[in-house]
């Protein structure tokens, strides 16, 4: 009797058991994912634009839409085989979310025409400027990305040496900490009129102006970080037969490492800030200087391309920058996962 | 004060081949801290004399100021007055003959074990010449299979065993241990004791420790010299004479240890 019982639940649990597998839920997940995509092209597709409107580009962008169901649909059954394609179950809530947010911003603009413009631009206008004004952006991508760097690197140097020097030297310090305190809080972006003025080219000054941003947060916390050092890591040292030199390259600094990085973090977040404004205001080039000139023109869609290129190369940079950090700190426990 | 046994060399065992270790000479030592202005006494004119090769004890109840005469040791602190020695040279700061195990490993979190044991040989730039000494020590402490760990995957007996082959890879020829096992559990640190005992016998270096168990002070020393509360003041020096290696049931040791109860003043709850 019992055995009975036994085979005839031993069927759907066998399914209730590959239902929750790791493989069938990326599969579903991921089918889910490309139906969402689908749906999306064939809603861009077969439901026509408002009357009276000649947006570019909507049959290029449906069939990027649909494109992507292709690779999802792919990455769904190959991860049945392959454990690593199987973190399409963790990205597909997202997938899905997008592909709804993409519709009803398709729906509300090119379809009804609910929202006004030319403040609101539906998604195919965005694509069209990707793609035809894509050699000014990229100008405008490599000038940003030229002076960001420039301006941060020598910032977070100078920041850094001198955040060393005053945790320290008492000399430095008696001599750089008012200085710090008094110029250090001033948002550098005050300094922009003078610094245009002063600087031969706008070039120079933004990259000042960014270095000062960066450097005032590296300094500071280099400095914390130098002065927070267990002293009991220098009584060991010396007893060791450490000299002074050793003292700060092997054991100061690197013990000072996790309060630099936070230093070039937030250094990074303001020079960004400082960026944007050179940009603006002076500087004819970059992608701050693209929004202002769209601007100008009342070209909207130009600004969400930029602002969302702007985006995603801002978070790329944060995300190298703890790349490193999680590569130089993997002695720390529990860093925070970026 | 009561001075149980006149401090003599030879009367008290020493390592059988003292390779490396010398003498330690305390002169008339005091020491006092400025509390806010206050002078606060914490050691009162010690008077002590380290053979080559001996295994020395300082006990003393909690705070009376043994760290500190460490700390002298050292040479990380000078005396307000008096002086130290070591083969009759005066300390004058820090030298990696003399090497301190702190009571707390203090690894630096950023290197492997590999990277502290080396710290020494590589702050003298030795490293490139002797690197071979580095996986010596390891294996001294029985940690050759975690060179590349970090400090936080090891348990506080490796990371104790770490410092101390740290110390060892110098070569000292006095090594003073400051409360070296206080922060083990009782089984790792019975374990570390012999291990300790066994690590002077073959590297005959002078030892100096520095504890409050007074267990573990008859175990691994020739002599315990116990000190007063703050400020101290040595009260009584006890030798004693058992051959290493030495078993902990013996009863020459729990006479000693009453003897040492009497000095700390405890010998009513004994």
């Amino acid at each position: 009797m019992s055995s009975v019982v036994d085979e005839a639940s031993s069927g759907p649990k066998l399914a209730r058991g590959f239902l929750a597998s790791p493989a069938a839920r990326s599969l579903i997940g991921g089918l889910a994912a490309a139906a969402a995509w689908l749906a999306v092209a064939v809603l861009i597709t077969y439901w026509p634009d408002k009357p009276d409107s000649d947006w570019a580009y909507t049959e290029e962008f449906a069939a990027l839409c649909g494109a992507l169901t292709i690779p999802l649909a792919l990455a769904a059954f190959a991860g049945i085989w392959f454990a690593g394609l199987q973190s399409v179950r963790r990205l597909a809530p997202w997938l899905i979310a997008l592909a709804l947010f993409l519709a009803a911003w398709e729906t509300v603009t090119a379809k009804l025409g609910l929202l006004p413009l030319p403040f609101f631009p539906p998604p195919q206008a965005i694509l069209e400027v990707v793609v035809d004004d894509r050699a000014r952006l990229g100008a405008c991508i490599f000038a940003s990305f030229r002076l960001l760097a420039i301006g941060y690197f020598l910032g977070a140097a100078v920041g850094f040496v001198t955040g060393v020097a005053i945790g320290w030297s008492r000399l430095a310090n008696y001599w750089i900490h008012p200085v710090l305190r008094f110029i250090g809080p001033l948002p550098a972006t005050a300094w922009l009129p003078l610094a245009f003025f002063i600087f031969p080219s706008s070039f120079s000054a933004s990259i000042f102006l960014i270095a000062l941003a960066t450097g005032f947060p590296v300094t500071v916390l280099t400095w914390s970080g130098v002065g927070g050092v267990n002293s009991a890591y220098y009584d060991i040292a010396r007893t060791l037969g450490a000299g002074q030199r050793f003292l700060v390259l092997k054991v100061a600094i690197p013990a000072a490492m996790p309060h630099v990085f936070v230093g070039l973090f937030m250094g990074l977040g303001t020079s960004f800030a400082v960026l944007v404004v050179a940009e603006m205001l002076d500087v004819k080039a970059g992608l701050g200087w693209y929004l202002q000139w769209a601007q100008g023109w009342a070209a909207y869609a130009n600004m969400y391309a930029a602002l969302l290129i702007m985006a995603l190369l801002c978070s790329g940079v944060i995300t190298l920058l703890f790349r490193l950090r999680d590569r130089l700190l993997s002695w720390q426990k529990g860093l925070v996962r970026w | 004060m009561v001075v149980a046994a006149a401090p003599s060399e030879g009367a008290h065992p020493v390592n059988k081949n003292p390779v490396r270790g010398t003498t330690l000479t305390v002169r008339e030592v005091s020491h006092s801290f400025d509390l806010e202005g206050q002078p606060l006494p914490v050691l009162d004119r010690i008077n002590l004399r380290i053979g080559r090769g001996e295994f020395a004890a300082l006990l003393g109840p909690s705070g009376c100021g043994k760290s500190t005469l460490l700390r002298l040791v050292a040479g990380l602190d000078s005396p307000s007055a008096g002086g130290l020695f070591v083969e009759g040279k005066a300390i004058e700061g820090p030298d990696p003959s003399r090497i301190v195990v702190f009571q707390d490993p203090t690894l630096y979190p950023w290197r492997t074990v590999w990277g502290n044991v080396a710290l020494g040989l590589e702050a003298r730039g030795l490293l490139r010449t002797h690197r071979e000494r580095v996986e010596d020590a390891l294996r001294l402490v029985g940690l050759s299979g975690f060179a590349n760990a970090y400090p936080h995957q090891l348990s506080g007996g490796m990371s104790q065993r770490t410092a101390l082959a740290r110390a060892l890879v110098n070569d000292p020829n006095l090594l003073i241990l400051d409360e070296p096992l206080g922060q083990l559990d009782s089984l790792t640190r019975l374990t570390m004791q012999g291990e300790l005992v066994s690590l002077w016998q073959r590297a005959g270096f002078t030892a100096l420790l520095v504890t409050h168990d007074v267990e573990e002070a008859l175990f691994l020393a020739g002599r315990v010299i116990v000190l007063s509360e703050r400020p101290a003041q040595i009260r009584a020096e006890i030798v004693n004479g058992l051959p290493y290696p030495r078993h902990r049931g013996d009863p020459h040791l729990a006479e000693l240890r009453r003897e040492v109860f009497a000095h700390l003043g405890l010998d009513a709850i004994w």
